[in-house]
């Protein structure tokens, strides 16, 4: 190790995939949503030593703040709380792992070996720079992801309505027969 | 740290995630694998960002993704509420209609 | 006027066709056409008679032809005449006896409904018979031939409303046409062999050549001979002549005793040339069986017409067998004589019949004195079958024993031809006077027909006066000569059966004679053989050394033969009719008691030696059986393969449709099937399991990572 930036990486990248392990492994999936979120943790540092600066902070904001906490939403609203043991043992593991032990070989293979072009990395605030490129040169991407996040909104928002006539809810009206 | 060693991880973080994808029975725990193959794509697009170009055209795709993703599970949610809503489970199992 | 002669027969068709056509609506049904046409021919041939009268040369020889049909250059046919002294003579017959037989059935057939058909067919055969008379090739005379034997049936089955007369002419053609395939096979064998020629010369020429001989002659000449067995009635086809008897009387008179018949023997005469030494054997055999057995039936017969049919076959058999030993002029001679003295006979039956109302001879008697013309005539005609000298048919016949005998003495082996041609002059003296007696002497046996009886109408009459008168022999040689101009006219033709002119070498003549043609031939042929080459060697020049010798030795065995022949026929002849004056006038043997003492031969020849009856069980019940078995087969073997073609196709067809629904069917339904199978197998595949498609998309990808990586 060459000094404590390398150390501290070391650390957020063990965290990093140590997490994604648990949450592949850990049978509560309460569990598995507390890994998820270090494993969260763990990107965005991992993006800060990549001078991802305003990505970094993206992501905690996003996906900790809001993508585990709808996770944890959908977690408790589907699944019976008085059903404690929200277990969920899996099916074929064996070949599972299998594979994914060796898409990982290969993977890993291919990115030791591949000698890539790699220039002296600069570090430097990406703020500034991201903002003036969404505005300039990926304003329409820029459009056409708020087009798809009402899409989205209107999606989820109306999947979400409570059904009609649906036997499980009490509020029926009798009235109408 | 180098170029190869973060697209290590993120080789490790992509096969977790498909790994859950594809053994865990519960469908939000099927996302929360998506989840880290998405975050697995991101680290790709920002380490090669950062050590092949100065370009920070890597960054602006991880940028995207993000939104999507936040976008994604959103919907998934509420797909995976409906569900639960209709049949009284959310495991994968349970959803295969389209089974020939 | 020979010039003319082709013109002859023309004259009698004109007349046929005219009558057939529009014969009703003629005066008296056109019978004066038909008349004067045929008496327009006769006037013509006595032209020609006189003419070649007075060229008074044994060769004469008018011949014209002229190309008709042309094959190619392969073959040629001819169309011509010929005119030399047989034909001749012929003609004066055919037409003499025709006119004659006209005049006679405008009385006898009066009144009948058919009148002027039976006119237009009296034509018809004429002219059939006056083109076979002039015909110059083989191919003419059989066109001819069968004319003839066509207008034969028309006449004979004019009467057709009566089951026997329409079985008797299809006898007569059924008979003729038996004979004709042996005409036909001679003349194909001769057509085959001479190079494609039928013309009389041509064909002369080429067997003169060697185109024909040996065995093959034979058969040609014997195969030839065949269509005179059928057309003369010669046994064995003799069956029909005594059944055609149904005919009206004239028709009988013309057809049966004077023309048809004789054409047998004028094609004889006509082809003489081409018989070897065993084609003449045969026929004269032939003519042999044939004069004995007729005059044995003739014996028995009841009824006139039968007796003279019967003596018709008989004296029939004596011209063939005069031509076979050799007596060419003895036998064109008797034809002559027997047609005169023959036809007179039958109109004189006629003349009888149509006075008594009855053929049967036992109604019949003293007729003498009733019909004083017809027996006068009658007389005259029986006199010269008989053979009495003074009449013609002593003249003929005496011709023919002589030749018989002088063949006889020159191959002893053949002596029985004499001795039973003699006998049978006897007999038949013997039963034509029998006839005369129980006819026109004696006492009446139906005194109710007897007494009906009269005189024919002279239109009947004068026809048997013309022939009577003809019955003579001072007519063919004067009495103070030894040879009459006919002997010197007709001359026997030089044969061409043989190359070299083997000289007559005394008992082996005939086969010196057949040896030395295979010699020179050099072809050995089954008579020769072997032996060709000896005595052919010993003949040769043991026969040129006694040619001249040969020469005077035959003239004397000639004159001999002519001299016993002469006596003994004479002796025979009166020693028959004073047996019949003997059983039938004095009464001094009864017939009754002799038949009775012999009731089997008796019955043996009145049923005509079964002939018939012999007939109807084999040829006719053999044709019979032939035709059921062809109708058996055809309905069950021909009907069978064809029904059995036909289960075939159902079969094959019910294969196909089995095959289609199985096989066909079964693949298609096999194949849904088994895309279904697999289908079903595939479908589990889409588990719906979101889970297995990641894994399995998971895995693809790795594999070709793999693959690519590596």
């Amino acid at each position: 190790m060459n000094g404590p930036g390398d150390f501290i990486f070391y650390a957020a990248a063990a965290l990093t995939v140590g997490a994604a392990v648990l949450v592949a492994v850990l049978p509560n999936i309460i569990y598995a949503a507390i890994a998820l979120l270090f494993a969260f943790a763990g990107v965005a540092g991992l993006y800060v030593f990549l001078s991802a600066d305003f990505l970094a902070a993206t992501q905690v904001l996003v996906y900790v703040g809001g993508i585990l906490i709808l996770i944890l939403f959908a977690v408790f609203l589907s699944n019976r709380i008085s059903d404690v043991k929200i277990s969920n043992p899996g099916r074929f593991r064996l070949p599972a792992a299998a594979i994914c032990l060796v898409l990982f070989g290969v993977l890993s293979y291919v990115a030791v070996s591949t000698p890539f072009a790699v220039k002296t990395p600069v570090y430097h605030p990406t703020t500034a720079d991201l903002g003036e490129l969404l505005m300039t040169r990926y304003l329409l991407p820029f459009e056409v992801a708020s087009v798809l996040l009402l899409a989205a909104l209107i999606g989820a928002a109306f999947l979400s309505r409570p059904d009609r006539g649906t036997p499980e809810k009490d509020d029926m009206q009798e009235g109408k027969g | 740290m180098t170029l190869d060693k973060l697209l290590v991880v993120a080789a490790a973080l992509f096969c977790c995630g498909l790994y859950t994808v594809m053994t865990r029975r519960n469908a939000v725990a099927v996302l929360m694998g998506v989840e880290l193959i998405l975050n697995a794509a991101n680290i790709n697009f920002v380490a090669f960002s950062h050590f092949l170009s100065r370009v920070m055209g890597g960054q602006i795709f991880a940028v995207f993704v993000i939104v999507l993703a936040a976008a994604e599970a959103a919907v998934a949610l509420a797909i995976f509420l409906r569900m639960f809503a209709t049949t009284g489970t959310v495991e994968v199992d349970a959803a295969d209609e389209l089974k020939g | 006027m020979i010039r003319y002669a082709y013109i002859i027969p023309l004259l009698p068709l004109a007349s046929f066709f005219i009558n057939i056509a529009v014969g009703k609506r003629l005066p008296r049904k056109g019978d004066w056409l038909s008349l004067a046409t045929i008496l327009a021919g006769l006037v013509m041939s006595i032209g020609i008679f006189l003419e070649v009268f007075r060229a008074y040369d044994p060769n004469f020889k008018y011949h014209v032809v002229a190309p008709w049909l042309t094959v190619g250059d392969r073959f040629v046919l001819n169309v011509g005449i010929l005119v030399d002294n047989v034909t001749a003579v012929m003609l004066l017959v055919v037409t003499g006896v025709s006119t004659l037989v006209h005049l006679f059935s405008i009385g006898y057939m009066h009144g009948d409904p058919r009148y002027n058909r039976f006119f237009a067919y009296l034509s018809i055969f004429s002219f059939s018979m006056l083109g076979l008379v002039l015909a110059e090739s083989f191919f003419f005379i059989y066109v001819f031939w069968e004319l003839v034997g066509l207008s034969s049936y028309l006449l004979i089955g004019f009467w057709f409303e009566k089951k026997s007369a329409a079985d008797a002419c299809k006898k007569a053609f059924i008979a003729n046409r038996v004979g004709d395939f042996g005409f036909l096979i001679g003349t194909l064998i001769i057509f085959a062999t001479c190079g494609g020629v039928l013309g009389y010369d041509q064909v002369f020429q080429a067997i003169g050549e060697g185109k024909l001989s040996g065995t093959l002659l034979t058969i040609a000449g014997i195969g030839i001979f065949c269509g005179a067995i059928g057309k003369s009635a010669q046994f064995p086809l003799h069956v029909w002549l005594p059944d055609a008897m149904e005919g009206p009387t004239p028709v009988s008179a013309l057809i049966h005793a004077a023309t048809m018949v004789a054409a047998g023997v004028y094609l004889v005469g006509r082809v003489y040339p081409i018989f070897t030494p065993d084609a003449f054997l045969f026929i004269a055999y032939i003519g042999f069986i044939t004069l004995f057995i007729a005059a044995t039936i003739a014996l028995t017969q009841n009824d006139i017409k039968k007796v003279l049919a019967y003596s018709t076959i008989s004296q029939l058999g004596f011209m063939i067998m005069g031509l076979g030993v050799g007596g060419f002029t003895a036998g064109l001679a008797h034809l002559t004589t027997h047609a005169a003295f023959k036809a007179c006979l039958f109109l004189g039956s006629g003349s009888v019949i149509h006075a008594v109302h009855s053929q049967d001879l036992r109604e019949m008697g003293a007729l003498r004195k009733k019909m004083p013309i017809t027996f006068v005539t009658f007389l005259i005609a029986t006199l010269a079958i008989a053979g009495v000298p003074g009449f013609s048919g002593f003249f003929s016949k005496d011709m023919i024993l002589a030749a018989a005998l002088e063949f006889g003495m020159k191959n002893p082996q053949h002596y029985i031809l004499f001795f039973g041609a003699l006998f049978t002059a006897g007999m038949t003296a013997f039963y034509m006077f029998r006839l005369v007696i129980m006819a026109f002497f004696g006492e009446a046996k139906d005194h109710h027909k007897y007494d009906h009886a009269h005189e024919s109408p002279p239109n009947m009459w004068v026809p048997l006066v013309v022939l009577a008168i003809l019955s003579f022999s001072f007519w063919f040689k004067s009495p103070f000569v030894e040879k009459g101009w006919f002997q010197a006219l007709i001359a026997k033709p030089a044969t061409v059966a043989n190359v070299a002119k083997a000289p007559a070498a005394p008992a082996s003549m005939e086969h010196a004679a057949v040896l030395t043609a295979d010699a020179s031939h050099g072809s050995a042929s089954a008579e020769g053989g072997g032996h060709a080459a000896v005595p052919a060697a010993h003949g040769e020049p043991a026969a040129v050394a006694t040619h001249a010798e040969a020469g005077d030795h035959d003239a004397h065995i000639a004159h001999t033969a002519h001299s016993y022949a002469m006596y003994s026929s004479v002796a025979v002849g009166t020693l028959g009719i004073f047996l019949a004056f003997v059983v039938y006038s004095f009464g001094w043997i009864d017939p009754a008691r002799v038949a009775n003492s012999v009731k089997p031969l008796y019955n043996f020849l009145l049923n005509k030696w079964y002939f018939d009856e012999l007939y109807d069980k084999t040829v006719i019940g053999g044709s019979i059986a032939f035709a059921k078995f062809l109708a058996w087969f055809d309905l069950h073997v021909v009907d069978g393969l064809v029904n059995l073609a036909a289960q075939l196709g159902v079969f094959v067809s019910f294969l196909v449709g089995k095959f289609d629904d199985y096989v066909v069917d079964g693949a298609v339904n096999g194949l849904a099937s088994a895309t279904i199978g697999g289908g079903s197998i595939l479908r589990r595949l889409q588990t719906g399991k979101l889970y297995h498609y990641v894994f399995v998309l998971a895995g693809g990808a790795l594999v070709i990572f793999l693959i690519k990586a590596f």
